[in-house]
């Protein structure tokens, strides 16, 4: 295990945190010296996109396209916003990242400040994780004692300040518009696309949010190059490394930074360290609760954007949930579900209406009184929530639906035919 | 317009606090950006968030209480109600699901002698349900004043509890 390169975790032990002395002692601030001293903005905006680093946040667009998008050229206010919201359950990648080594994330909102043009950032950080926000406020006045951060910036004429900005809870607020309403103090519903972030964003003016994993490789970019951060991944496709939070019926639930393009079967087995309570595997959510779900049939998947897609699920943020052969796959989808259901901003009524009506029949299923019916009504429900709701937060919440109905449709059959949940004596 | 002392009496902000946001408010270009941040302060002093909260904290920023209300209402973690000392916020996300949640919730429902939106009759214990709270590896957890707590089965939650009662009738 031990030769897996470390890029994000490099600086990471048990119970400790690395500030600017530790964080330096590895090369930290290197790659911002480099930055600032012999490159330009346009030679970092080409070095992202030559890396084909995709977001980690869940969607996986490439950044550096998502960059070319935003007008760093142009006069006025522009905004660089790191989106911590994290919070869809079996995702706590960007939390661990945090509490092991938060300059990380400081010089890589830097530089990227820097490669955009932005002279005002934001890291917007959920309410559960204000250890976490304690420790980049005092990385972020660390990086101002040491000149990285403030006017003129090693002498390159830049500006650049950086604002902690704490949440109070609702997952809808790590949707970027939501986001940046909620930081703006709107009420936090999404916003109708376009105009797009990058021409009206924040306050009205042009506005990249990306995601804390993905600054934090910015700067593991600028000193390694991005012939070498491609070559990370095992796909031929992919890039970097990624952060892997197990979680659900394995022996070991903790988190990884393992090359992007990793077998299933390996990070179940190996890091796993396999199904607990020598149990057998059944069916995991790959990427957080939004993705659908992999059974047994996917242990030679290779963990990444292409590859997932592929098979009819997605990577998303590579938080890895597994459920062994006791679990009553209809009743974990209605757990995922209500979750949804309750967290939709209520904004638009395939999400406000149809969600409840999905967990409405999943209840049904669960407690016995269920019908054919309602079976088919819960494909109508797939088909009339899919594709149309404002945001994607109804659309990521049918996402373990369809995989409820792709690979354990006889599951449902056999509570209706039973009329009780047969995991249950 | 009530003047900010007379929405205060209650002592929701200390003097010290008033001046910095208000100071803080003036100072920049979209002082509605810290609604989140004086609610936050008000709810930590006074454990939940009074209708003098939403009017004090919109009189510092310069805004109607509505325009207050409306972003204090959409926040779970924002107390428009009384709650206990310690309210205690159940994750009953997938993770914590999978590993034992609802046996735990149906534990400190037991234990407390409460249900999910409750408080204990000492005033100490609120049980609030609330989604994945980022502590998926140490499942499953509870989230009390901003810590997560987990892996937890009915013993731990139980010394938990324990010491928190200690500490909060000492």
């Amino acid at each position: 295990m031990s030769q897996v390169p470390q890029l994000l975790f490099k600086n990471r032990r048990p119970g400790e945190t690395v500030f600017i002395d530790g964080y330096r002692a590895t090369g930290g601030y290197q790659p911002l010296e480099k930055a600032f001293r012999e490159m330009t903005p346009v030679e970092l905006r080409e070095l992202v996109k030559s890396s084909n680093l995709r977001g980690r946040g869940g969607a996986g667009f490439p950044t550096g396209v998502k960059w070319t998008f935003f007008p760093a050229d142009a006069p006025g206010p522009k905004y660089l916003v790191c989106n911590c919201d994290e919070m869809e359950p079996g995702t706590y990648k960007d939390g661990e990242l945090l509490m092991a080594d938060p300059h990380q994330l400081v010089e890589g909102m830097i530089v990227s400040a820097y490669a955009l043009q932005t002279d005002v950032g934001y890291i917007f950080i959920r309410y559960a994780y204000e250890k976490q926000a304690e420790y980049l406020r005092r990385a972020i006045a660390e990086a101002k004692e040491a000149g990285y951060i403030g006017k003129n910036i090693l002498g390159s004429g830049f500006d650049f300040e950086l604002h902690v900005h704490g949440s109070a809870g609702r997952y809808i607020l790590g949707e970027e518009t939501a986001l940046l309403n909620g930081l703006e103090g709107q009420r936090p519903n999404p916003r109708l696309k376009p105009p797009f972030p990058a021409t009206r964003g924040l306050f009205g003016q042009p506005t990249t949010v990306n995601n804390v994993e993905t600054i934090a490789n910015i700067p593991h970019i600028i000193s390694g190059g991005a012939e070498w951060f491609r070559d990370l991944a095992l796909t031929p496709e992919g890039s970097g490394t990624k952060l892997f939070g197990l979680s659900g019926h394995l022996n070991c639930t903790e988190c990884f930074e393992l090359p992007v393009g990793i077998r299933l079967g390996e990070v179940v087995e190996t890091y796993g360290q396999g199904v607990w309570k020598n149990r057998k595997f059944k069916a995991c959510l790959p990427g957080g609760a939004s993705t659908p779900y992999l059974t047994e049939e996917h242990m030679d998947v290779a963990l990444d954007f292409m590859s997932l897609e592929k098979v009819g699920s997605r990577f998303g943020t590579a938080g890895v949930t597994v459920f062994d052969d006791q679990t009553c796959m209809v009743a974990a989808t209605l757990n995922l579900i209500q979750f949804f259901a309750r967290e939709s901003c209520g904004w638009c009524t395939p999400c406000r209406d149809g969600l409840s009506m999905v967990r409405w029949l999943l209840e049904k299923f669960e407690t016995g009184k269920g019908s054919p019916e309602h079976l088919d009504m819960l494909k109508d429900q797939l088909q009339n929530i899919s594709g149309n709701s404002f945001c994607a937060l109804a659309e990521g919440a049918m996402g373990p639906v369809a995989g409820l109905l792709t690979h354990f449709e006889q599951e449902i059959i056999d509570h209706i035919e039973k009329g009780r949940c047969p995991f249950k004596s | 317009m009530n003047k900010i002392d007379d929405i205060n009496q209650i002592g929701l902000l200390d003097e010290n606090q008033i001046t910095e946001f208000s100071q803080h408010a003036g100072e920049i270009e979209h002082p509605r950006e810290l609604i989140i941040d004086i609610l936050r302060a008000v709810q930590l002093n006074h454990g939940w968030v009074p209708d003098e909260g939403v009017e004090l904290t919109a009189k510092i920023l310069g805004l109607t209480p509505i325009e207050v209300e409306e972003i204090a209402t959409f926040y779970d973690k924002i107390f428009r109600q009384p709650v206990g000392r310690y309210p205690i916020h159940i994750c009953d996300s997938v993770c914590c699901w999978s590993r034992g949640g609802e046996e735990l919730a149906e534990h400190l429902q037991q234990t407390l002698g409460v249900a999910f939106g409750q408080t204990t009759e000492d005033g100490l214990f609120t049980l609030l349900p609330s989604c994945c709270l980022g502590g998926c590896g140490r499942a499953p957890g509870v989230m009390i004043h901003q810590s997560f707590y987990g892996p937890l089965n009915p013993e731990t939650v139980d010394k938990l509890i324990a010491d928190l009662r200690q500490e909060g009738q000492g």
